[in-house]
C-alpha cells in the first residue's frame, strides 16, 4: 500500500492533504503522552505555568512503552486506547497539537475539535509494539520522569506507520469503513463510552 | 500423594510470564494468515500484514508483541493428590509474575487503591489467580497477560430466561459494535452462558485459552459458536475497526447449568495478541 511520507512539526498545508483511510509515515520528532502526562499538562495550565514543550505543530503519540533492554533505544512501543484521552484532546489542539496517534474511535467532541483546530487524528496498528519500536532511532524523557512509562518522552521517528481516521473535514475512517463492509442488518449504536 | 516445591511453581510462572509476551501461538498466528486470504479491505490487509510481521520482529528481537504486557492472570488446575511445600502457594505465584515482569523487561501495569491513588505497584502483582481441584496428581499452570484495551471491554447482563440463544447473539454483536477499535481487533471472544454473574464471567475469560477453531464438544453450543462467529464477522468492523470482513478470529461459548429464573451472559474479548502459555508440572 502506498504512504504519504510526513515530516514533523507539521503545518496546516501538511495537514489539509490527508484524508481519511490514507495510509502515512512519520519523520522526525513526535512526543509521548497519557493519561497521567496530559493530566499534569492540563494542571499547569490551569495554574498558569509554562508547559514543558511548545506543542504547535507538534504530534502526540498515546503510548507507554516496556522498559528497554540493556543496548535497545526503547521497548515494545504501540498505541493505547484514545478514547480515554477525549477529555483533554480540545485542549491540546488548542495548544496547536496538528496530529494525533492512539488506537480506537473518538467521541463526537474530538471529531469536532480536530475540525476546528484543522488536525488529523491516525491510529497505529494497536498490539504491533515490537514493529513500531523498530520505527523509533532514540526515545528521551522531557518531562514527569516520576510518571515511568508515562512520563513524556521526545521520540525520534523514521517511517512510523500509521493511517488517518478523523480528517479536517470531519469525517470519521470507522464510521465509513464499517457502513462498507457491513453485511448485516443490525442497526449501527451510537457511540458511547464503554470502559476504556 | 505427590510433593511439589513452590519454587518450581515460581520459576515456571516466570518463564510463561516472559514466553507469553513474546511468542505469539500458533494458532493464533495461522488464523490470522488465514483471515488474509479472506479479507477484502485493501486496509484491512495492510493492517493485517503489520499484524504478522509484529509477530516476527517481536520473536527474532525479543521485544513485547504488545507494549501492555497486562494484568497477570493464572489459572491453576491442582491434582488433589498434590502436596505443596516450601511456602504459600499464592505468594509463589505472585514471586514469579514479579520475577517474570523485571527479567523480561515487561512493563508493570498494576496500581493499587483502583478508586483514588492508584499507585503502581511496581512489580505486575497481584496476580489475579483462579485455582481449581482437579483428579489427579499433576498441576496444570495456565498464564495469560491480559491487555486492558481488551478486558475493559467485558460486558455482563442477565437476560429474561425465555429470551434465549437470540439474546446472546445480540448481546455479542451489541458489544463488539460498541467497542469498536479499542479491543483491537481481529478478536477473539469469551462468552460465558449461565451459571452465576461471577460464573458466567469466570467461563468467559477461561474460553479464552482454547486454540483457535476448537469447537465446544456440545454439538449444539458448537453450532451457537459458528452463528455467533458469523454474526459478528457481518458487523464490518475489520481490523482496527477500519472496516472490513475480518473482526473476530473465532468466538467460544462456555456453559454451566444456571437458576429458573435467570440467563446469566458474559462476554470477554481478547486482542489478536492471544497470548496464552501454560505447563504441566
Amino acid at each position: 500500500m502506498e504512504s504519504i511520507r510526513l515530516e514533523t512539526p507539521l503545518t496546516d498545508e501538511d495537514v489539509a492533504r490527508l484524508h481519511i483511510g490514507d495510509h502515512v509515515r512519520f519523520n522526525g520528532v513526535i512526543y509521548t503522552a497519557r493519561d497521567a502526562a496530559h493530566k499534569r499538562l492540563i494542571e499547569l495550565m490551569q495554574r498558569g505555568e509554562p508547559l514543558p514543550i511548545d506543542l504547535r505543530g507538534q504530534v502526540l503519540y498515546y503510548v507507554g512503552p516496556t522498559p528497554p533492554r540493556p543496548g535497545q533505544v526503547i521497548g515494545s512501543a504501540g498505541p493505547t486506547t484514545a478514547m480515554r484521552l477525549d477529555p483533554y484532546t480540545p485542549a491540546m489542539l488548542e495548544l496547536g497539537v496538528k496530529a494525533i496517534i492512539g488506537k480506537g474511535g473518538r467521541g463526537p467532541e474530538v471529531r469536532e475539535a480536530l475540525k476546528r483546530h484543522r488536525a488529523v487524528y491516525c491510529i497505529a496498528v494497536g498490539g504491533t509494539g515490537a514493529l513500531l519500536s523498530q520505527h523509533i532511532e532514540s526515545a528521551e524523557v522531557i518531562a514527569f520522569e516520576d510518571l515511568g512509562t508515562e512520563a513524556i518522552r521526545r521520540l525520534l521517528v523514521r517511517d512510523f506507520p500509521a493511517i488517518v481516521v478523523n480528517d479536517i473535514e470531519g469525517r470519521d475512517l470507522l464510521e465509513e469503513g464499517r457502513k462498507q463492509y457491513r453485511t448485516s442488518d443490525r442497526p449501527i449504536p451510537a457511540f458511547r463510552v464503554l470502559g476504556g | 500423594m505427590r510433593t511439589i516445591d513452590v519454587a518450581e511453581v515460581t520459576e515456571t510462572i516466570a518463564r510463561l510470564a516472559i514466553e507469553a509476551t513474546h511468542f505469539l501461538p500458533e494458532d493464533v498466528e495461522q488464523a490470522i494468515r488465514a483471515a488474509r486470504e479472506r479479507e477484502r479491505s485493501p486496509l484491512a490487509v495492510q493492517i493485517i500484514d503489520e499484524i504478522l510481521e509484529n509477530a516476527e520482529v517481536a520473536r527474532r528481537k525479543m521485544l513485547p508483541l504488545c507494549q501492555d504486557t497486562g494484568t497477570a492472570v493464572v489459572y491453576l488446575e491442582i491434582g488433589q493428590d498434590v502436596h505443596f511445600t516450601g511456602g504459600y502457594l499464592i505468594d509463589a505465584v505472585n514471586e514469579g509474575v514479579r520475577r517474570g515482569y523485571q527479567e523480561g523487561y515487561l512493563r508493570k501495569s498494576i496500581v493499587e487503591r483502583p478508586f483514588s491513588a492508584r499507585k503502581n505497584t511496581g512489580d505486575n502483582t497481584p496476580a489475579v489467580i483462579h485455582t481449581e481441584i482437579v483428579p489427579g496428581d499433576r498441576v496444570r499452570i495456565r498464564f495469560m497477560p491480559k491487555g486492558g484495551g481488551c478486558e475493559n471491554m467485558s460486558r455482563y447482563q442477565n437476560f429474561l430466561p425465555g429470551m434465549g440463544k437470540r439474546a446472546i447473539i445480540d448481546f455479542v454483536c451489541e458489544t463488539v459494535d460498541i467497542s469498536g477499535g479499542n479491543p483491537c481487533p481481529p478478536l477473539v471472544i469469551g462468552v460465558g452462558v449461565g451459571g452465576t454473574a461471577e460464573k458466567a464471567m469466570a467461563m468467559a475469560k477461561h474460553a479464552l485459552f482454547r486454540k483457535i477453531g476448537e469447537r465446544n464438544p456440545d454439538p449444539e453450543v458448537a453450532e451457537l459458536e459458528r452463528e455467533l462467529l458469523e454474526a459478528v464477522n457481518a458487523l464490518g468492523v475489520g481490523p482496527q475497526a477500519v472496516g472490513g470482513t475480518t473482526t473476530a478470529l473465532d468466538v467460544f461459548v462456555e456453559t454451566y447449568p444456571t437458576h429458573i429464573t435467570a440467563l446469566p451472559v458474559a462476554v470477554n474479548i481478547q486482542c489478536h495478541s492471544a497470548r496464552t502459555k501454560e505447563a504441566v508440572l
